[in-house]
């Protein structure tokens, strides 16, 4: 079957069989910071933003894709790098496998809320898991990206 | 993930019901468990083009379309004003904000899983499930019943002044539950759900006749002992079944502090 949708901002038509994922779509047209983690969608690394909402790609049929406004990291180069800043200066980037993921839910985080306290960053990045850095390094680093934030608005 | 022959948008209920007949096919609606399978289907039945991810609120009731997500749910003010800000804390342990974009409540309810926050929650408030065929049965008797080939369209939760409060114990923040507690505060008594026993949640009542409105710490610790007995606890993984039912009165204690044991 035949679906039609927009990544980061491109019209794509690609041909699907019916039982795949939209993980699999993405990567198989070359979007590759979409991670394939846990496959039992626990771990937050296949995160993109599906018509303004952060989802899980490996949980999302490719076909309900269809018509959608898709973004994932590729399509936010300079918003990814200044978070990356943020995180390195924390120490919160070991092997970075998480990264992607992480990243685009604290753009989701930023288009929802953009002025979020401490607990309600930690409430929303809750789904992105991370084995090397124990979580604190990234609270810091998305404590400290939130009110460079505030300051320059 | 499953395998299907076909996907099919269905453009009506009628549609999904009558392909939900046939036992290879299956209907999808968040796909975040049944992605977790391994089935071999010949129809997917996608519900998604159905424009049933509403939240309607009317005089009467509230009204929550079957493919309505629990972030959606969750961040509804209305019905957080109309039931009590619990319904967050009822759902926002569940994995990440991400899952509960996509996780929709009419899938939670048919699942009608032990470990399922969402069920234990609806539980305790005056709720009710349209089916397709069936019509609209209590949750109560939808939760107790075996699985059947109907197509659940919404949730109606009716405005009886009832307030809900909830409270899980989880070995870790977005795990499945070890247990989960629930009580809906009524005019007339309380409403007890305990779920992830690990079997599926079940709700009891208690008359203010029994238990008046205003508790003594004494007579709290009464009534929690009350509810925790009233329920039958398992053990698996996560826990044995008589810490579950300790860990169930603990939470029906908190819970009973935080009404303020005053009826609404």
């Amino acid at each position: 079957m035949k679906i039609r949708l927009k990544i980061n901002g491109k019209d794509f038509a690609p041909h699907i069989y019916p039982s795949m994922i939209l993980l699999d779509l993405l990567r198989d047209l070359g979007f590759k910071s979409v991670k394939r983690g846990c496959g039992t969608t626990n771990c937050g690394l296949c995160t993109i933003i599906m018509d303004n909402k952060s989802v899980l790609s490996c949980s999302v049929p490719a076909a309900r894709a269809d018509g959608k406004e898709i973004y994932t990291l590729e399509g936010f180069q300079d918003k990814a790098a200044e978070i990356a800043e943020f995180l390195a200066d924390e120490g919160a980037d070991q092997c970075g496998f998480c990264a992607p993921g992480f990243v685009m839910n604290v753009i989701a985080l930023e288009k929802e809320n953009p002025n979020p306290t401490e607990k309600e960053i930690d409430e929303y990045l809750v789904g992105n898991l991370c084995r090397c850095t124990g979580y604190m390094s990234q609270h810091r680093a998305m404590a400290r990206y939130f009110a460079h934030k505030q300051k320059e608005a | 993930m499953f395998t299907a022959n076909e996907y099919i948008k269905v453009k009506s209920f009628d549609e999904a019901y009558e392909l939900n007949q046939k036992r290879t096919n299956k209907i999808v609606a968040g796909n975040m468990m049944l992605r977790l399978s391994h089935r071999k289907l010949n129809k997917a039945i996608d519900l998604s083009g159905l424009e049933a991810d509403y939240i309607l609120e009317t005089e009467s009731e509230f009204k929550i379309g079957c493919m309505c997500t629990l972030r959606d749910l969750e961040k509804n003010e209305a019905f957080a004003k109309c039931f009590g800000p619990d319904i967050s804390e009822a759902l926002g342990h569940i994995v990440g904000v991400q899952f509960r974009n996509s996780a929709t409540v009419g899938g939670s309810i048919f699942g009608r899983f032990g470990f399922s926050d969402v069920l234990t929650y609806f539980l305790v408030l005056d709720t009710y499930v349209n089916l397709y065929k069936d019509g609209i049965v209590p949750l109560s008797e939808y939760a107790a019943s075996d699985y059947d080939n109907d197509v659940i369209m919404e949730i109606i939760v009716n405005k009886d002044g009832r307030k809900a409060y909830y409270e899980s114990f989880r070995l870790t923040d977005t795990d499945f539950p070890v247990i989960s507690a629930a009580v809906g505060v009524h005019k007339k008594g309380r409403f007890f759900a305990i779920g992830a026993r690990p079997a599926k949640a079940r709700v009891i009542y208690a008359d203010y006749s029994e238990f008046p409105e205003k508790l003594s710490p004494n007579e709290i610790a009464s009534l929690a002992e009350y509810v925790s007995e009233s329920f039958n606890y398992g053990t698996n993984i996560r826990a044995g079944a008589g810490y579950r039912k300790h860990i169930a009165k603990v939470l029906t204690e908190r819970l009973l502090k935080k009404t303020g044991c005053e009826k609404p």
